[in-house]
């Protein structure tokens, strides 16, 4: 990879590095804005011992599911799973171990882990399950919990367009953890559906600036949707 | 008789007022989003990354990038923004959302309120709950009165793991609507033909019922 050229042109080398127990971020809420084709080459190579950083572990068959199914997966740290079977059984037979940590927390944790900051205190949690074995400070008269930045040695994000830089932009809500994604792993990894010229994104309106992106593949995307309401429709 | 879904609905919309910044949870109180009263302007906010919340997509409106914090597919209102979870739950933890309201499994006479986890029952997490319940200036909760075996949900202490501590203001239920404060549930109206009497043998916490408690308007 020549200057600020990160385009990438195989997952093979988009994932070089991964290895057996290393820590994996990955954005997306849900189906929504995951980098499908990087998750199907971490299943090609059958890394396993894996930390996975994410909001959720997808459904059998499709995004974080699949990594489920060689069992590649030792430790999901997330805010809510259990949308697919397969997890449940892992889970309850111990293959499988799960840190669980409020959607807020965990976006924050992510956040303070890509900004340098090691450690945050916030309201989320106190007096609940969340708070135990956590410093408890008290601020203004409030109690707040001490929580832990999460860095990663890779992440593995999302991004409609982006240009050789690895400036980038999101689309509607599959930006969600993408961004926070971004900027805490070791070496980032976006996956794009569009590949533009330097200078086409207006620089004011990029979501992620390239200096926290090593490096860009061009993916192609089924973008399986999890639940299709209409307006119809009752809730 | 007790309210239904729709009823419930109905009632946590008139909670609603114009200008607010609302998350509703799922169920019943994201069906209240079908009853934001005529000529009042509300925002509602997704904890996955949208504020301006609009109604679900027609067939040819569904975009797999545009969905809700129930993953369902949804639209953006006129004047929505969209953003990353960080930013999301920075409005929320920031104390700018101005009214949360979701359901529980059990609410205490201390405004604690426990909705994520039933020891020996699968744990699924709790998703931004608990960001919800620590961060938002209101918090209205909306359940059954009583389980399915008639048990009370409203109890002096909560007996499940809780999602938050002395932070639910009000309960809308399928009998009543009730202020939490000073540790008593305070009961303001009483749903339409249900007696005070029934409203007081399934409330097991403390309960202050003044005379003439009205009848919900729904």
């Amino acid at each position: 990879m020549a200057g600020f050229n990160k385009v990438v042109g195989s997952y093979a080398e988009a994932l070089d590095g991964l290895s057996d127990n290393m820590t994996v971020i990955s954005g997306g809420f849900g189906l929504c804005g995951i980098a499908e084709g990087l998750i199907a080459q971490i299943q090609r190579m059958g890394t396993t011992g894996l930390t996975v950083v994410s909001n959720n572990c997808g459904v059998d068959g499709f995004g974080l599911g699949l990594l489920l199914e060689k069992k590649q997966i030792k430790k999901m740290i997330s805010s809510y799973v259990g949308e697919n079977a397969l997890f449940e059984q892992q889970l309850l037979s111990g293959e499988l171990e799960v840190e669980l940590t409020p959607q807020g927390t965990l976006a924050e944790r992510l956040r303070a882990g890509g900004a340098g900051i090691p450690a945050f205190f916030t309201a989320t949690g106190v007096g609940t399950p969340v708070a135990e074995g956590k410093e408890v400070r008290e601020f203004s008269g409030r109690q707040y919990l001490m929580e832990r930045a999460i860095t990663g040695d890779f992440a593995i994000v999302k991004a409609w367009k982006a240009d050789r830089y690895g400036n980038c932009i999101y689309r509607h809500t599959a930006q969600n953890f993408n961004p926070m994604a971004a900027t805490a792993g070791k070496i980032t990894v976006l996956e794009v559906e569009e590949l533009v010229e330097p200078g086409e994104l207006e620089p004011s309106s990029i979501h992620t600036p390239g200096i926290y992106v090593n490096r860009v593949i061009v993916g192609k995307f089924e973008k399986r949707i999890e639940r299709k309401v209409l307006s119809t429709a009752k809730v | 008789m007790a309210l239904n879904r729709e009823q419930i609905a109905k009632r946590v919309a008139q909670e609603f007022y114009d200008g607010a910044y609302i998350n509703l949870g799922i169920g019943i109180p994201t069906l209240a989003a079908n009853y934001v009263p005529k000529n009042m302007e509300v925002m509602l906010q997704s904890e996955n990354g949208l504020l301006g919340m609009g109604p679900y997509p027609t067939e040819t409106q569904v975009d797999a990038d545009m969905i809700n914090a129930g993953k369902e597919t949804v639209t953006a209102a006129t004047g929505a923004s969209i953003f990353s979870s960080a930013e999301s739950f920075a409005m929320i933890r920031g104390g700018h959302v101005d009214l949360t309201v979701l359901g529980a499994f059990e609410v205490d006479i201390h405004g604690n309120i426990a909705s994520w986890m039933i020891p020996g029952k699968l744990i699924k997490g709790m998703g931004g709950a608990m960001d919800l319940v620590a961060g938002a200036r209101n918090i209205i909760v909306t359940m059954t009165h009583a389980d399915k075996h008639g048990n009370s949900k409203l109890l002096s202490d909560c007996t499940l793991p809780l999602t938050g501590v002395n932070c639910i203001n009000k309960i809308i239920t399928d009998l009543a609507v009730l202020e939490v404060k000073e540790g008593a549930f305070h009961l303001l109206e009483r749903a339409p033909g249900v007696s005070t009497e029934e409203i007081i043998s399934k409330t097991a916490g403390k309960l202050i019922v003044t005379a003439n408690v009205p009848e919900m308007q729904v």
